[in-house]
């Protein structure tokens, strides 16, 4: 529900979450020509849930065990000097050497684009994948950088002053992707 | 937190900010702390940790950031370590031995701070012989300190990663009996530890002769010093320990006239695989090092399998890593 | 030349006298104190809701010339203490060259007299204070002398003491020893104590005082001669001088300002600093060192009781790079004049005793502990025909300690910042003023 009476608009509900899931994990099978050399690796922190909903889809309908692992990209951030506190880094974990394998880096919202820098250079740091790839459930435009996402589940024109939540069961006890107003 | 204009939209996401447990900009001891503070520490040492196990340890984290080794004492092992963290993480590092500076020509601790500080250092890990030293740098500077031992004070860093390193070794300090042992007068270790030890739940004991431990440890002294307890018997003191930690004997200590004689002293307080036998099954034995072999602990010991002492070494990286990080998150103006 | 000190509460604690009276003051001497009395032409200095008393009198301070004058000048020294309410005060020997001899006893005389404060000379009890060989004693008390000491040091050698208070039978003067067992407070910076503990700072033990009062006090029985503990600062120390009086000895003993209301903990801050960054305060060092609650305690119960006869401020002012710099390197001493009388009068405040017994503590008792009412009649008093050293005091007001704007080239105090009660309004020393925040009405014509 909204703070501070901010405006708050429900983009995605529970069904439309799960439907572009679904979607994007066939994507990522038909682009990698099927699922046996994929990592799915997912940002902190809710990156992390859908690349393990991906990974149960894609073991859904293809069969295959997709393994996932989880990305905290605190020491690769480009903004350290300006925030006021050092974020709590949180574990990395990628199961399966990366080399000569194709990543593809999964989180919820796409922004500036700074964070998937952030994430491939802390990915190069662990070996050199063949291709990495990017799945995102929102694309909210404003990128700063020349990135952009391989899979998307909603692309949602936003203004700056606005912000896009994303919600999961596994952490937020429910699914639902809200668009808040700025003040 | 920076106001909207001033602060650039980067991250999409909000950070997860440190919890309200580590606010300063500098690390100058162990007095008081807390048992959330020194988790903090610990968690993100395991990941500074992850760091170091890779190929190529090296992160962008302190990019940018010019980190000043000021040692007014030698030492090789902590400046080096120090220097360690500070260039996995990216941060150029500069050591400024005094003996070879101008400080030898009668400039003032605060004078060599002061330019330190203008030549762009953001922090400053300080080593100096006088306790309080570096908060009196602090005082009249600007910059953030993290305090690399000072006189008979403090060695907070070092009570860090000994607590870090009996975490892997035994788990939970809570209720585990630790028997610090030597000359804890002079020992800033001893200090930092005890205040670390206790604030963990462990229980402490202080072992050494009585011309070596100050005799405020051994009263109440009305609350204001961390519970230990005080047994000159060292024989005695050892028995069911889970930890022993042994401290440096320096050879001054007999000149002044504290003790009659090393040999007397490695006779009564010397850690034996006999004595090391009293302890607790699965005993670990610590030393912050340097070690005098044959004075405070026999070779075998200090090399056997109940010795954590390279553990030690190896974890100050990862600990040092950890606050280095946690500090250069609040040199920012403002920021207590 | 005539000065009438009108309308104040007038406390003469030699004479028991405290109540609203006027008091005349006339070429250099106390002439008259009753009610209503006629200005006559004289100097009028409005003291309506004032205490009126003697001029304080202090045993012990360090004036630093010749010698260190970037620390402190007699003349500044004496426009410290002037501020501070002294028209008298002792200046111990230890400058440079140290006044061990009669022509640097006449010296200082001279130079004091240049002010409006009565500066006395404390001989050097051992030449060049090397504590070997004796000073020319006589010939320094025959010179102005009021008493002799060796004071920032001890008179270590038992020998040496023992001599030095036997010549004090034919001096009449005392021997003031700074008492401190050098081999126990080898080292030391602070307190040895639960503070020094925490803060890694080696200690120096109560006992490195005690066991030296004890031998002198021993000496003193032995001898005859008259002793003078210098700043007592220790329970063990006041319980010895306790007992030495109790005996009938020739003991006397002094305790300073901070003595009375410091104690160790200033060191790190305070109790209410922990948790903040440890101060290490260098203005907090002094020798001896900041004690305990209990030896303060101790201290301001033998002040009470008389067992301690006076306060002295060891007014010891040092140049700020003396202090702004690491605890161990620091010089001992705080820059005392300007703070004591209010420092002190918390202890009234706080029911330790009425203020006439801090007044006479600060005036008659400390004059009479070195006889100086033998050379000076009535010094330390208000009777008739004593001198005309007069302080004028607001009991009530408030102020907040700013050293920057101390009389005193030492700035060093620990008392920066904090807000006292109590405040000097005017000094008049020899019928002089020395100091005043009063109005004064000069006589027409």
């Amino acid at each position: 529900m909204s703070d501070n009476g901010a405006r708050e608009r429900v983009l995605l509900n529970r069904d439309e979450i799960r439907r572009a899931i679904t979607r994007i994990a066939h994507e990522i099978v038909e682009a990698n020509r099927g699922a046996d050399a994929i990592i799915l690796v997912g940002m902190r922190t809710r990156g992390f849930p859908l690349a393990e909903r991906l990974s149960r889809a894609i073991e859904a309908f293809e069969g295959t065990k997709v393994p996932t692992g989880v990305l905290d990209v605190g020491l690769y951030r480009d903004d350290l000097t300006y925030l006021s506190v050092s974020p709590t880094l949180q574990p990395s974990e990628i199961p399966t050497d990366i080399e000569g394998r194709s990543v593809v880096l999964v989180d919820d919202v796409l922004f500036t684009g700074r964070t998937i820098r952030a994430a491939l250079d802390a990915l190069i740091d662990y070996g050199r994948p063949q291709r990495v790839q990017l799945a995102v459930l929102v694309d909210r435009g404003h990128r700063e950088l020349p990135i952009r996402a391989d899979f998307v589940g909603k692309n949602i024109p936003t203004a700056r002053s606005e912000d896009v939540r994303v919600c999961l069961e596994e952490i937020d006890g429910r699914d639902e992707v809200v668009l808040v107003q700025g003040e | 937190m920076v106001s909207q204009q001033e602060r650039p939209e980067t991250i999409l996401e909000e950070p997860a900010l440190a919890p309200a447990s580590w606010r300063r900009r500098h690390d100058l001891d162990r007095d008081d702390c807390t048992i959330d503070v020194i988790e903090l520490v610990m968690t993100t040492a395991d990941r500074m940790r992850e760091v170091l196990g890779r190929e190529v340890p090296r992160v962008p984290a302190l990019r940018g950031t010019t980190v000043v080794n000021l040692f007014y004492e030698n030492s090789t092992r902590t400046r080096t370590s120090f220097e360690l963290a500070a260039r996995t993480l990216g941060a150029d590092i500069i050591n400024i031995a005094t003996a070879s500076s101008s400080v030898t020509k009668g400039e003032t601790l605060i004078d060599t701070v002061r330019t330190v500080q203008a030549l762009g250092a953001q922090i400053i890990v300080m080593r100096h012989p006088s306790s309080g030293a570096p908060y009196l740098a602090m005082r009249h500077s600007n910059v953030s300190y993290i305090n690399a031992g000072d006189g008979r004070h403090a060695h907070p860093t070092q009570a860090l990663l000994d607590l870090y390193t009996l975490r892997d070794a035994v788990g939970s300090v809570r209720g585990r009996k630790v028997v610090i042992a030597g000359d804890i007068t002079h020992s800033r270790v001893a200090r930092s530890n005890i205040w670390g030890l206790t604030a963990a739940g462990a229980e402490v004991t202080l072992s050494g002769p009585p011309t070596l431990i100050p005799r405020e440890y051994a009263c109440a002294s009305e609350g204001r010093l961390p519970p230990v307890k005080v047994d000159y018997d060292f024989d005695r003191a050892i028995e069911g320990a889970d930890v022993v930690m042994m401290l440096r004997l320096q050879g001054e200590r007999q000149q002044a006239g504290l003790i009659p004689s090393l040999r007397e002293y490695a006779q009564l307080y010397q850690l034996t695989e006999e004595r090391l036998a009293r302890a607790a099954r699965g005993a670990v034995v610590m030393h912050p090092g340097p070690v005098n072999q044959g004075v405070e602990i026999a070779p075998e010991v200090a090399h056997g399998s109940h010795s954590l002492i390279e553990a030690q070494v190896t974890n100050g990286v990862a600990i040092r890593m950890a606050l280095l990080y946690l500090i250069a998150g609040h040199r920012r103006e403002g920021a207590r | 030349m005539r000065l009438l000190i009108r309308g104040g509460r007038l406390l003469d604690p030699a004479s028991h006298l405290d109540g609203e009276l006027d008091l005349l003051l006339e070429d250099g001497l106390i002439k008259a104190r009753r009610h209503d009395l006629d200005a006559d032409g004289a100097e009028v200095i409005d003291a309506r809701g004032m205490l009126v008393t003697p001029g304080f009198v202090d045993l012990h301070c360090h004036l630093r010339e010749p010698g260190e004058e970037h620390k402190e000048t007699i003349a500044s020294g004496a426009a410290a203490a002037a501020r501070g309410g002294f028209t008298t005060i002792c200046a111990m020997p230890n400058t440079h060259p140290p006044t061990d001899s009669r022509g640097l006893v006449e010296a200082l005389l001279e130079r004091g007299e240049a002010t409006t404060v009565r500066v006395l000379p404390i001989g050097a009890v051992t030449r060049a204070l090397e504590g070997k060989d004796l000073a020319d004693l006589a010939d320094m008390a025959e010179a102005g002398a009021v008493a002799f000491s060796d004071d920032g040091r001890p008179i270590w050698d038992a020998a040496v003491m023992r001599r030095a208070l036997e010549y004090g039978l034919i001096t009449g003067r005392a021997v003031s020893d700074h008492c401190e067992d050098l081999a126990l407070s080898a080292g030391g910076v602070m307190n040895e104590g639960w503070v020094s503990a925490r803060l890694g700072l080696a200690g120096i033990p109560t006992a490195a005082e005690e066991a030296a009062v004890a031998r002198d006090i021993q000496l003193c029985e032995l001898t005859g001669g008259r002793l003078h503990i210098a700043h007592v600062s220790t329970r063990g120390s006041v319980e010895l001088v306790r007992r030495a009086k109790e005996r009938g000895l020739p003991v006397s003993a002094e305790v300073t300002p901070h003595h009375l209301v410091l104690v160790d903990e200033a060191v790190m801050g305070g109790v209410e600093a922990m948790g903040e960054a440890l101060a290490y305060d260098t203005n907090a060092r002094v020798n001896p060192p900041l004690r305990s609650r209990a030896d303060v305690e101790a201290c301001v119960e033998g002040l009470r009781d008389g067992v301690i006869d006076c306060i002295a401020t060891d007014h010891a002012p040092h140049a700020e790079e003396d202090k702004l710099c690491e605890f161990d390197h620091a010089a001992n001493g705080i820059s005392g004049f300007e703070t004591a009388f209010a420092l002190c009068n918390s202890l009234v405040a706080s029911g330790w005793a009425p203020i006439e017994t801090l007044v006479e503590r600060m005036t008659s008792g400390a004059a009479r502990a070195f006889a100086l009412d033998e050379r000076f009649p009535g010094l330390g008093t208000l009777a008739d025909g004593a001198p005309a050293d007069v302080t004028i005091i607001d009991l009530g007001e408030t102020w907040v300690v700013d050293r920057a704007a101390f009389a005193s080239r030492g700035r060093n105090t620990p008392l920066a910042g904090q807000t006292l009660t109590g405040r000097v309004k005017a000094t008049i020393g020899g019928g002089k003023i020395a100091w005043s925040e009063l109005r004064q009405e000069v006589p027409v014509g």
